[in-house]
């Protein structure tokens, strides 16, 4: 028995130390408190909602989320804004639909069917609008990026003065968490910058982690569902392998041997 | 196959059994003898193939709504990740599942470094493990290629361009394996029917596999060839198939883990980004288990030789059998064996390490003292060693050992010690 917690513990060990040595890149991020972590973590209603204010309000005129729908902010484990809400908030965008029986492509108000309307028509057109660079769609934008929901949160608040003597192109800024310190977008928050329906206050601070925390979801609408199956799963695991442990010894009593 | 003659109870049982004798081999399965102080390290071989049945259900499952198509794939597999009841559970099992795999053939096959199963009469299981572990990792990089992220494109660009280090032939062979001229459409498409194969050719191995080790019957931790049955062994069922399933649960409770709370941890993030021809990314990095030899092809400085020394670093496995000369199986009886084992296996990891950093400076050194050490072990050390070592006094059989009468590795172990 002693070998097989030696056994079990040198491959919970080599398994950190794996992921350990694969997150490379090492950046003191700024640190909040995600209420998603954890064997228990679910999403904040509130932030994923408000997020959603900030992305719609503020990113969403130049990134777009391609793999999402309209229907996905009502769903369990999401923003879960009510049938009307979300129904009310497709029909605020407007899609190109067609051909109808002229033959013509014609607009019409989204339907909780439709995918996210995108800003631009096509990477060319978001390129040429933004100098150059392409404003990365954000759907799993979140699992993208080394540092997770931590680097996204930093950056949106890393903007700073560029340090003296670095030289900085017209439409490139400063930013302390950005790979290489340089980015095309400009600051996209700041105090007071939307105002939340909920009357929280939008400190850059407070948009960031609403922001974040929406993207999060955006990119593992089932995290919930996953966290919750997964407690369920192991604690049956766990009873399953004490069970098979004790009729293992009964078995193997009848040996003269050492399990 | 059987070392007994079986009839089985019922008429209808012999009927069948006359003419196609399945329930002989199901006899012998549960009846086959095994030697009692089996310890856990010898039950990944059930391990591993939950972890096979595991991959090729998740698979089936993953292929009936993924879309092999450079323009499709990415988008499909957001797809399954979000719209397919519960995708995202089958895509994780999968994707964690290569890992939790590797993770068990590694111990696996250092076990069989550790206790020397690889030695006659075991060679051919051992020729065989080899092929599996081959195709394995074909299988593992086809697969990591399939979501078609930037790791997954520029990975596929950097393993196939390899044969292009093949003189005269190279560039051809290279242009034959992308189907065009570069790793496009036509790369991905073959990649998907080649991945969707070689589990099946790996299921076929892993029969011939068993089968070659039910001629001789399993090695152990002593080491010394049994008498079958005997009471040095017991019958499969029940006493084995319990452990093993115990051995099994712990493992499916780590594996459990990674699918729930970190499935992308073992990933690399730029896989989730689609993939894009004109955009390199910063460091091109294969999965973790195949990072030790990733380190031993970028430490040598020509690409052919560089190829030449990672393809060795694999195939000098295969003739293990021969460059090892000691006749003594099991670590536990040859002192010296022991020590450099663990040193093989400190370098292994080390190798690991230096290929997943950047190939320069100090790491680079490191890398090529490790991979120099790596041959060494088994060119010169293994085969020295045979001649040179003193070994230490092998029991008779496991239960009336010289060592004290006990199957127990642990107590064995005592024993040396106290003896010194």
């Amino acid at each position: 028995m002693k070998n097989i917690f030696k056994l079990f513990s040198i491959i919970v060990l080599f398994c950190f130390t794996t992921a350990q040595s694969n997150s490379a890149e090492k950046v003191d991020y700024l640190k909040t408190d995600w209420s998603f972590k954890g064997l228990f973590g679910k999403f904040d209603r509130g932030s994923l909602q408000r997020g959603y204010q900030v992305y719609t309000e503020v990113c969403a005129s130049c990134h777009s989320m391609k793999y999402l729908s309209y229907r996905n902010l009502g769903e369990k484990g999401g923003p879960e804004f009510s049938e009307a809400e979300t129904k009310a908030i497709a029909a605020s965008f407007e899609v190109t639909d067609g051909p109808n029986a002229d033959g013509e492509m014609f607009l019409r108000p989204a339907k909780l069917s439709d995918k996210f309307v995108m800003p631009y028509e096509n990477v060319k057109a978001a390129q040429a609008a933004n100098g150059g660079a392409y404003p990365p769609d954000m759907s799993v934008l979140v699992k993208a990026r080394g540092g997770g929901v931590d680097y996204i949160y930093s950056l949106l608040q890393g903007y700073e003065e560029a340090p003296s003597g670095m030289a900085l192109d017209d439409g490139v800024y400063y930013n302390k968490y950005m790979y290489g310190n340089k980015i095309k977008m400009a600051a996209p928050l700041s105090d007071g910058l939307i105002e939340y329906g909920d009357g929280t206050k939008a400190t850059v601070e407070q948009m960031s982690k609403d922001v974040t925390t929406f993207l999060m979801w955006a990119a593992e609408p089932h995290l919930e569902a996953r966290h919750q199956m997964g407690f369920k799963a192991i604690i049956y695991l766990i009873i399953l392998t004490i069970l098979v442990y004790f009729s293992m010894k009964k078995i193997w009593s009848r040996v003269e041997s050492e399990v | 196959m059987s070392d007994h003659d079986y009839t089985p109870s019922s008429k209808v049982g012999k009927w069948f059994n006359d003419r196609l004798p399945l329930l002989t081999l199901a006899n012998h399965l549960t009846d086959y003898p095994t030697p009692k102080n089996l310890n856990y390290w010898w039950t990944f071989g059930g391990i591993l193939t939950f972890c096979l049945i595991t991959q090729i259900v998740t698979g089936l499952t993953l292929a009936m709504h993924y879309i092999a198509h450079a323009d499709m794939a990415f988008e499909s597999v957001e797809h399954i990740m979000r719209d397919v009841n519960y995708g995202w559970l089958i895509r994780y099992i999968h994707a964690n599942g290569a890992s939790m795999f590797f993770l068990a053939v590694y111990i696996h096959i250092f076990r069989s470094l550790f206790y020397g199963s690889y030695k006659s009469p075991r060679e051919i299981i051992w020729i065989i493990g080899i092929i599996i572990y081959l195709l394995m990792m074909a299988a593992a990089f086809m697969g990591y290629v399939l979501p078609w992220g930037q790791m997954s494109f520029w990975g596929a660009t950097v393993i196939t361009n390899l044969f292009s280090a093949i003189p005269l032939v190279g560039e051809g062979i290279v242009t034959w394996l992308w189907g065009g001229y570069s790793v496009d459409n036509p790369t991905l498409t073959r990649f998907f029917t080649l991945h969707y194969l070689i589990p099946f050719l790996i299921l076929g191995l892993v029969v011939l596999h068993i089968w070659a080790l039910h001629v001789p019957g399993n090695n152990n931790p002593v080491g010394i060839d049994i008498k079958k049955p005997s009471k040095d062994t017991v019958p499969f069922h029940p006493y084995i198939v319990i452990k093993d399933g115990f051995a099994l649960l712990m493992f499916m409770i780590v594996f459990a883990f990674f699918v729930f709370y970190s499935p992308n941890i073992l990933g690399h993030a730029d896989n989730y980004i689609e993939a894009n021809p004109m955009v390199t990314p910063a460091h091109i990095v294969p999965e973790w288990y195949l990072l030790p030899f990733y380190a031993i092809l970028r430490s040598v400085p020509d690409k052919l030789l560089g190829v030449v020394a990672m393809l060795s670093a694999i195939l000098i496995l295969a003739v293990l059998p021969w460059l090892d000369t000691s006749k003594i199986r099991s670590a536990v009886f040859r002192p010296l064996y022991k020590q450099f084992y663990w040193i093989l296996v400190a370098d292994v990891l080390i190798l690991g390490y230096m290929g997943a950093m950047p190939a320069e400076g100090l790491y680079l050194l490191i890398a090529r003292v490790a991979t120099a050490y790596y041959f060494l072990h088994f060119l010169i050390i293994l085969p020295v060693l045979g001649f040179k070592e003193k070994t230490l006094p092998i029991p008779l059989s496991i239960t009336e050992s010289v060592l004290g009468g006990s199957p127990n590795l642990a107590t064995v172990k005592n024993k040396e010690s106290l003896e010194k």
